[in-house]
């Protein structure tokens, strides 16, 4: 598959702190990676770096096979920074407007009609950024990283000043998105939205990669739970074990209401990975 | 390029927005009608105005040059005071804000956006700069019955400086916060008023060397040289005693100037924006 971003060996020192010490990180076209890390494992020095925010010490980032930073990469990118601010004096439409001509966009419209629809921002086309509430300006702010149909996403938090209404809205955009093949890039401190949307994840610790792969392969198998008519137990063994533990229930006399594998949820995963550590 | 005009008109829009025109508007109309007020009361006083009689100076060109000398200097405040307003925190002052990050990512270019930063900036303050000081020149023109020996030319020249501290409020972005950016260009502009009073000051104790200490930091701070070209442009036909009084402006006299200052001032104006735009394209954000 061919890589809608490509890093490697990407290195960003400032001053003496090392915040990326040799990332290697790949997102292919149409795949939906989560990023996660404590406060200061590198995950927006990352994100900035791929978008040409920032320079790298050492190493190189790709945008589908341009130099990251360079004109033509940016061209293929949508970024909503964790902390951003459009002018307050300045309507939904207006922003989307500015960014369509920045980004040579020739959606006109009919394209701010769509991304104001697909953040659920149709009713507020006129209000003015400064009468939004927080949760309004980050839906626009990712309404914004869409225009121009880039080819990857880069988000940096989209979701952190969002109700619960706000991020489904989100989370059923990104999915959207995947299916129209576009890659996301997904920073996030929410570790169930990861799960719920990501098809890979990759953690971040103290600037190097500690853990990656989809959500099924750093799941851990936590045992069996059997429910029969004498209560629920937990045994050891995987999802291979599965029939011989029914098996061996019936045979003692126990009747079998429900068989359910456990495995380490997302959390477990993170924390084990980053052994508790915060900032 | 095509980036350009859309940098530029969000710039005007952002200041028409943020009121930053509203507030110079109402400061010029207030000095206007104080210019306005100062010229009818020294013209009433023209004829009381008691002139030694060893010096040939004719008392109505005095009074309305002095004036007029005051007009550009105060023209010259109120345009670096809308210069700096409008870019003290085009970068770092943005960037710290989260406005700049959400532009810069688009395939405009850094360079493109500071340029068109410029662009949007002078484009505002060089017109007004230009009309402040010609209505200026028109109220003591029918106020004294007065008409400076250049026009156009002290205008444009002021206009000139008002870049220049455009590009140098443009450079201090790059790399302080609005805050001290502002502060800084300021103080700078208040060093280049320094170099004026220094050569008044060498030139009336009669020592070389702060005359010369004057001519250098005159031309360190080309925006004050500029202003001292204009200065003297404004009696630039007039000779003798008369002339020399009358090259001295409010906050010091008009001491270095030619072609070499505005050639100097562009070459600068230049070195400024090679500088900033450097500094900016290896700026992280």
């Amino acid at each position: 598959m061919s890589a809608a971003l490509a890093v490697r060996g990407l290195v960003k020192r400032y001053g003496s702190v090392t915040a990326l010490g040799g990332v290697d990180l790949h997102v292919a076209e149409g795949e939906l990676v989560g990023l996660l890390g404590p406060n200061g494992a590198g995950k927006s020095t990352l994100v900035k770096i791929a978008c040409g925010l920032v320079r790298a010490s050492a190493g190189d980032a790709e945008v589908c096979g341009n130099r990251a930073g360079s004109a033509e990469a940016r061209r293929q990118i949508g970024y909503l920074a964790e902390l951003f601010r459009f002018p307050g004096w300045m309507n939904a439409d207006e922003v989307l407007s500015l960014h369509q001509r920045l980004a040579s966009s020739g959606g006109g419209e009919s394209e701010r009609t769509e991304l104001l629809e697909l953040v659920a921002l149709r009713e507020a086309r006129d209000r003015r950024v400064e009468e939004m509430s927080k949760g309004m300006q980050q839906r626009l702010g990712v309404a914004q990283a869409l225009v121009g149909s880039p080819r990857l996403l880069l988000l940096d938090e989209p979701t952190s000043a969002l109700d619960p209404v706000g991020r489904r809205t989100v989370r059923r955009m990104l999915e959207q998105l995947r299916e129209r093949g576009v890659s996301v890039l997904l920073n996030s401190h929410l570790l169930s939205e990861i799960e719920l949307v990501c098809d890979r994840v990759v953690i971040l610790l103290g600037g190097k990669v500690v853990s990656a792969g989809t959500p099924a392969e750093l799941a851990r198998p936590r045992g069996i739970e059997v429910e029969t008519n004498g209560g629920r137990r937990v045994v050891d063994g995987t999802r291979d074990d599965v029939p011989r533990i029914v098996s061996e229930a019936v045979q003692s006399g126990e009747q079998v209401y429900g068989v359910r594998v456990l495995t380490s949820t997302l959390e477990e995963v993170y924390l084990e990975a980053v052994g508790g550590e915060t900032s | 390029m095509n980036a350009v005009p859309v940098i530029v008109g969000y710039v005007l829009r952002e200041a028409l927005r943020r009121r930053v025109f509203a507030v110079v508007l109402l400061l010029t109309a207030a000095f206007l009608v104080l210019f306005w007020i100062a010229n009818h009361y020294v013209h009433g006083e023209l004829g009381r105005l008691q002139v030694p009689s060893d010096v040939p100076v004719d008392a109505r060109t005095f009074a309305s040059a002095f004036l007029s000398g005051l007009a550009l200097f105060a023209t010259m405040f109120l345009g670096v005071v809308l210069a700096i307003f409008l870019t003290l925190g085009a970068v770092r002052g943005d960037a710290e804000r989260g406005l700049l990050q959400p532009l810069v990512v688009r395939p405009i270019g850094r360079s493109t956006f500071l340029f068109a930063r410029f662009l949007g900036a002078i484009s505002v303050t060089v017109p007004y700069v230009v009309a402040v000081d010609l209505i200026a020149v028109v109220i003591t023109g029918l106020t004294m019955h007065w008409w400076p020996d250049r026009i156009a030319t002290p205008a444009l020249e002021v206009a000139g400086a008002v870049a220049v501290v455009t590009a140098l409020s443009l450079l201090g972005s790059v790399f302080l916060s609005s805050t001290a950016n502002g502060i800084a260009i300021f103080m700078l502009f208040g060093a280049g008023l320094v170099a004026g009073l220094l050569g008044t000051i060498g030139h009336a104790i009669g020592s070389h060397a702060i005359k010369h200490a004057s001519t250098i930091a005159s031309y360190l701070t080309p925006f004050e040289a500029l202003y001292q070209d204009a200065l003297r442009q404004l009696t630039e036909s007039t000779s003798g005693l008369t002339g020399f009084l009358l090259q001295l402006g409010p906050f010091g006299g008009a001491y270095v100037h030619g072609w070499t200052v505005r050639v100097w001032a562009l070459a600068f104006l230049c070195l400024v924006g090679a500088a900033a735009l450097t500094a900016f394209r290896s700026r992280d954000l």
